[in-house]
């Protein structure tokens, strides 16, 4: 039986072999990393003096990291070492080799983008097959783009804040996640080379969900993306990031910095759908996803709400933040988090409470099958200040089959007695009861599976907007395949 | 010939037989019940019925309509119109009885080749139902059983078997946890899907409910091997003098070798 995995595997390997790498690279720097690769890039990429600065200063900082071996250890998850010389920090975007239809589409991969139900113009696109100018998506997102514009919201590629927007950059870049953050942090300041950047002005509600979709034609996904998202006072956004079908990448090592700042009465959301390449069954390849991302509730009354579908990448380390500094801020982070055949999770979150009646929440799904190994890693810290602050943490594990593994990291420091906490944890295993009343009402295996495991994350799809809800359904259910019976 | 035939069917778990030679023919339009003391393989049986794969079945057979039972699995029995409405209903959180019952719905009827039915087609027949078993509807936008008092999943089976309409239901004690009320409701429930072209088989140890679903033909079971069947009244006559007589009975009539 062809198993999602083969699915995902021959998808991978057909892109390959389709030619997904460029045919001659002229524009690409020398493999590894030193202070002569940093400026290269920044010259490359017609930086103002203060980018190159600030890379340069996070290249020492990751230069003595590393050379103190301080890239973090603590994190539950094993892999050997990467090889930080051996990788080429920048090529120009590439042009992907283009088949002229879908009928020159493998049929395998078009199966597997029929399941996930992708639209077909995106079907296109994630195949590479060429895309003419009356794509679709390519249209609605010009109009998308003027409706922003007349709104005062920026919505652009990074390299385009840099350009057109280098105050905006200036001030808030770095203002997170600073590039002394942590090893990969600092890495991704020093060589990191597009990203998306979006800035909502004063009392502007965003009129529609900002996803990198809208910018597929100017995006080039890459393996160091730095996104910043501002919501000025009274501002909302909601932001999608990723994509449900699997996409294979070249480059293993994936390090990307998120920073979002809320100010008085802001609120920004952002949810994810990560299915980068997992590996192969035997746990060969995949990607390893070492991932920044931090919310600060700077204002008032502020509020960023992370959501997370975590089910590809043979490694994800990642644990979107929040730090609650005005009053009243909230915080909220809903997860789920699947590990099938030799994949390992590390994730969680981190609340900080700063500001008076501060709340966060915490939501955490994680489900393991094969020989997945899924960990919780949580940290609540209330602070002196914080006074009346809430947590509500809850940080549920299902395993499926007897080889794979749950863990649960929760750490919890209040240095303020005001406040309150709570903390739910459960652990099940799918039960042999369960799949056998499903299958006697006529679902088959696979299905009663997915339905089960559907309905243990609810909670944290009812979080995520419409359509990307129901994709991560399907996604979840695609990623199931062949763990049970 | 029969909608069900079971011949001489031997069930084992663990090494242990259970079942020790079950002859059973049942025919669409019967209801039958099977009575006997706890331990008597009751629930075993119906479990086989249902497909369960922790039952080992060492020698016999089971034709439904015409079909191989044993050969099928338990989607597949379900789908070719096996139904079992649980002595113990088990809870699937996170996901809405209306969704479940439509998946289930659809499910059965993909794997007939029919259509599949969409959530507005559903809607009446689901409320019809839900008016036949008294079921507060709110009840139908909370996950499977979650919450639910022992009455309430007892008729949510029920109400399940009314929109699955199988050809053969099995109700493993369904009276197991029910007050008068709820066992009335339920009753009611199962007498209005009687019908020329079902079966039903009652599998219960007390005559109680069979107060309210009157069967047309009684089997004892006891250790493994139907002692007797009857009418309604062999029901009546157990109620009378328990399952002590039979019990010893089967003691002395079977070889110790067997």
């Amino acid at each position: 039986m062809s198993t999602n995995v083969d699915t995902i595997r021959n998808l991978a390997e057909r892109e390959y072999k389709w030619g997904f790498v460029t045919e001659v690279e002229d524009d690409r720097v020398p493999k590894g990393l030193n202070e002569e690769i940093i400026r290269t890039i920044s010259a490359k990429k017609e930086e103002p003096q203060f980018m190159l600065e600030w890379r340069l200063k996070a290249y020492r900082h990751w230069a003595s990291l590393e050379k103190s071996e301080a890239e973090p250890k603590w994190a539950n998850i094993k892999y050997g070492p990467i090889d930080y010389q051996g990788i080429v920090y920048y090529s120009a975007p590439k042009k992907k080799a283009g088949l002229q239809s879908l009928d020159e589409v493998d049929p395998e991969i078009l199966r597997t983008y029929e399941k996930l139900g992708i639209p077909l113009a995106e079907q296109k696109m994630l195949a590479g097959v060429a895309v003419d100018a009356v794509f679709d998506s390519v249209s609605v997102a010009t109009t998308f783009k003027a409706k922003l514009a007349e709104l005062g919201v920026i919505f652009c590629s990074f390299s385009e804040a840099v350009q057109q927007h280098p105050e905006l950059v200036q001030k808030y870049l770095g203002s997170v996640v600073p590039y002394t953050d942590n090893f990969f942090a600092a890495l991704n300041a020093a060589v990191f080379t597009d990203g998306s950047f979006v800035y909502v002005p004063k009392g502007v509600r965003c009129p529609m969900e900002l996803s990198t979709y809208f910018r597929i034609n100017a995006a080039e996904t890459g393996q160091f993306e730095r996104t910043l998202i501002v919501a000025d006072e009274g501002a909302y956004v909601s932001y999608l990031e990723g994509c449900t079908a699997p996409i294979r990448d070249e480059n293993q090592l994936h390090a990307a910095v998120v920073e979002l700042v809320a100010f008085d009465n802001a609120q920004i959301k952002y949810s994810t759908v990560q299915n980068w390449y997992p590996g192969d069954k035997q746990g060969r390849g995949g990607i390893y996803n070492f991932v920044t991302k931090r919310g600060k509730c700077a204002g008032m009354n502020s509020k960023i709400s992370w959501t997370q579908v975590e089910t590809g990448s043979a490694i994800t380390w990642k644990y979107p933040s929040c730090i609650l500094q005005g009053d009243n801020a909230v915080g909220e982070f809903y997860s789920v988090a699947l590990t099938n055949n030799y994949q390992q999770a590390d994730t969680g979150t981190k609340m900080i409470h700063l500001g008076k009646n501060t709340t966060s929440t915490i939501v955490s799904k994680g489900i393991s099958a094969g020989h997945g190994q899924n960990t919780y890693r949580g940290m609540v810290k209330i602070m002196k200040g914080a006074s009346h602050a809430r947590n509500y943490t809850q940080c549920d594990s299902l395993l499926i089959g007897d080889q794979c593994g749950a863990h649960t990291f929760p750490y919890i420091e209040v240095k303020n007695s005001s406040s309150r906490m709570e903390h739910e944890a459960s652990t099940s295993k799918i039960g042999e009861d369960q799949l056998f009343y499903l299958q006697q009402r006529g679902l088959k295996t696979e299905d009663a599976v997915s339905m089960i495991v559907n309905g243990f994350c609810k909670q944290v799809f009812r979080e995520l907007p419409m359509e990307f809800a129901v994709e991560a359904q399907k996604l979840l259910s695609v990623s199931l395949e062949g763990s049970v019976g | 010939m029969s909608l069900l035939e079971i011949r001489n069917l031997h069930v084992s778990v663990d090494g242990h037989e259970i079942l020790k030679g079950i002859n059973l023919a049942v025919n669409a339009g019967e209801v039958h019940s099977i009575m006997g003391p706890n331990g008597s393989g009751k629930s075993t049986l119906a479990q086989v019925l249902s497909r369960r794969d922790m039952y080992r079945v060492t020698s016999g057979e089971i034709r439904f309509n015409g079909k191989d039972l044993l050969a099928m699995k338990p989607e597949e029995a379900a789908a070719e119109g096996v139904f079992m409405a649980f002595q113990y209903p088990v809870e699937i959180p996170g996901i809405s009885n209306t969704y479940f019952l439509r998946s289930a719905l659809n499910a059965i009827r993909k794997y007939r080749g029919e259509e599949e039915i969409d959530a507005m087609d559903f809607l009446p027949v689901f409320r019809e139902k839900l008016k036949l078993l008294e079921m507060d509807e709110r009840l139908m936008n909370r996950s499977v059983n979650e919450g639910f008092s022992g009455g309430e999943k007892k008729r949510n089976e029920i109400l399940q078997m009314a929109i699955l309409d199988p050809k053969l239901a099995i109700l493993d004690e369904t009276d197991s946890g029910l007050d008068i009320d709820a066992l009335r409701i339920v009753a009611q429930g199962v007498n209005a899907m009687r019908s020329p072209d079902r079966a039903m088989l009652v599998v219960t140890h007390y005559q109680r409910l069979l107060n309210y679903i009157v069967p047309d033909f009684v089997h004892v079971l006891v250790d493994g091997r139907i002692m007797r069947s009857g009418g309604p009244q062999l029901a009546l006559e157990l109620e009378a003098k328990g399952y002590a007589s039979m019990e010893a009975e089967a003691r002395q009539t079977v070889p110790a070798s067997a």
